[in-house]
């Protein structure tokens, strides 16, 4: 995590995309490496950005704990008040047998986005502590696995758009969590992006 | 490109499809990295046959996904319901036109466009033509990274439902036609992610080993 230089433990990598077979150079910091033959990014060379996906990380977790517990939005309709919390609104769905939203819902907005801080996090402290967990290769390739189906940002454009639809329907009052959670949105994109992963994995193997 | 290029197949290594690592396996076709685990393979196996599948599902899901209604608003001034283009048209005409547009590109655009870039894809591939191969990598990116957004709209669907719950002045439900653009989305997605964009190069490739 502090090393000075980039110090690739492979003498020879594949590109991704096209399979060519090329040498590692060293990069300069915020440095990416492209494939010479498809321009199929190969690796990038980021000093620091574990410690601060750790600090990404450890946001989202409170930002998320503000956003399940405090209401979103309340809405008036013609005098009748109601305010729901992403909680409620989960419930709601379910109650109405509406299951695959339901399920949509709390899997986007509560399920997967633990799950990811919780690998990560678990990641990131388990190197600081003790480098040689012999669990570190499972919890990166499950995270590898299961990143194209995060799709918080999506989520967070969706309540913009239902918010502009709703508008015209009702009086709405937007409720703390609905920022907060639009920030752990933004910390959970920051730390998976500062997440290294090809870096990650060579330090898995120098050990 | 230069002619001495070699990719990591050419010399019997491969390349790690979870954490990168080239290496040379024990025996063909029945290897695990040596660094996570993972089954070695030099190339996904039956990408083709595979992606095609979720394709072709794709295109099938695709026509009750946009003639099925996506959700029901019933309030006191009636009730009402909405395909995805009807949704955009209200977007638009409630004054609202960036987001019209914003959801138009997401939802119709997007999968339009993913579904043709993906036959496209698959055919050059399946006849290992050599054309272009940069500019299809080119496009096979392009898909990865834009696939997704086209969730947006059974999210707004799934939040308004979720939101508007108020017996009997109005109510938001959501209808079939979202469960069908969901799973477009959703296989349109695995079918870029079964795809092997390696495949793109190899005829390259090849011809580069005859002309040697």
């Amino acid at each position: 995590m502090r090393r000075a230089e980039h110090q690739p433990t492979t003498d020879l990598i594949a590109c991704d995309e096209c399979d060519l077979l090329q040498r590692p150079i060293a990069l300069p910091a915020g440095g990416w490496a492209l494939c010479r033959r498809c321009d199929g990014p190969l690796y990038r060379y980021t000093p620091g950005s574990l410690d601060r996906a750790l600090a990404f990380s450890l946001g989202a977790v409170v930002m998320f704990l503000i956003g399940i517990t405090f209401p979103i939005m309340e809405l008036e309709i013609q005098g009748h008040v109601t305010s729901s919390s992403l909680y409620t609104a989960v419930q709601q769905l379910w109650n109405q047998d509406q299951h695959i939203f339901a399920v949509l819902i709390a899997a986007t907005t509560m399920i997967l986005p633990v799950f990811e801080l919780a690998v990560m996090l678990s990641v990131l402290l388990s190197l600081r502590v003790q480098p040689a967990s012999t669990w570190i290769p499972n919890l990166l390739r499950l995270l590898t696995l299961m990143r194209p189906w995060s799709m918080v940002e999506i989520f967070f454009m969706g309540v913009l758009v239902a918010l502009v639809k709703l508008a015209h329907m009702a009086d709405i009052v937007i409720g703390v969590a609905l920022w907060s959670l639009g920030g752990m949105m933004v910390l959970l994109v920051a730390a998976s992006a500062s997440f290294n992963l090809r870096h990650l994995w060579e330090q898995v193997s120098s050990q | 490109m230069r002619p001495s290029s070699s990719t990591a197949k050419a010399f019997g290594l491969y390349a790690c499809h979870i954490c990168g690592l080239v290496s040379r396996p024990a025996r063909e076709g029945l290897s695990s990295c040596g660094r996570c685990g993972s089954a070695l393979r030099s190339r996904k196996v039956n990408s083709i046959e595979r992606a095609s599948a979720y394709l072709l599902a794709a295109y099938i899901l695709y026509v009750p996904a946009n003639v099925l209604p996506i959700m029901e608003t019933q309030s006191v001034l009636g009730r009402e319901e909405n395909t995805i283009v009807s949704g955009i048209v209200y977007l638009w005409h409630s004054g609202s036109w960036p987001l019209a547009l914003v959801v138009f590109v997401a939802s119709i655009v997007v999968p339009v466009l993913k579904l043709l870039a993906m036959t496209l894809l698959l055919i050059t591939a399946h006849y290992q033509s050599g054309w272009r191969p940069l500019e299809r990598t080119k496009l096979y990116r392009l898909v990865e990274l834009v696939g997704r957004w086209s969730m947006l709209d059974v999210y707004v669907v799934a939040i308004l439902a979720a939101l508007v719950q108020f017996h009997p002045l109005a109510t938001v439900t959501p209808r079939s036609g979202a469960v069908y653009f969901g799973a477009v989305v959703v296989l349109s997605m695995l079918s870029a992610m079964t795809f092997d964009p390696r495949l793109i190069w190899d005829p390259a490739q090849k011809e580069s080993h005859t002309h040697a």
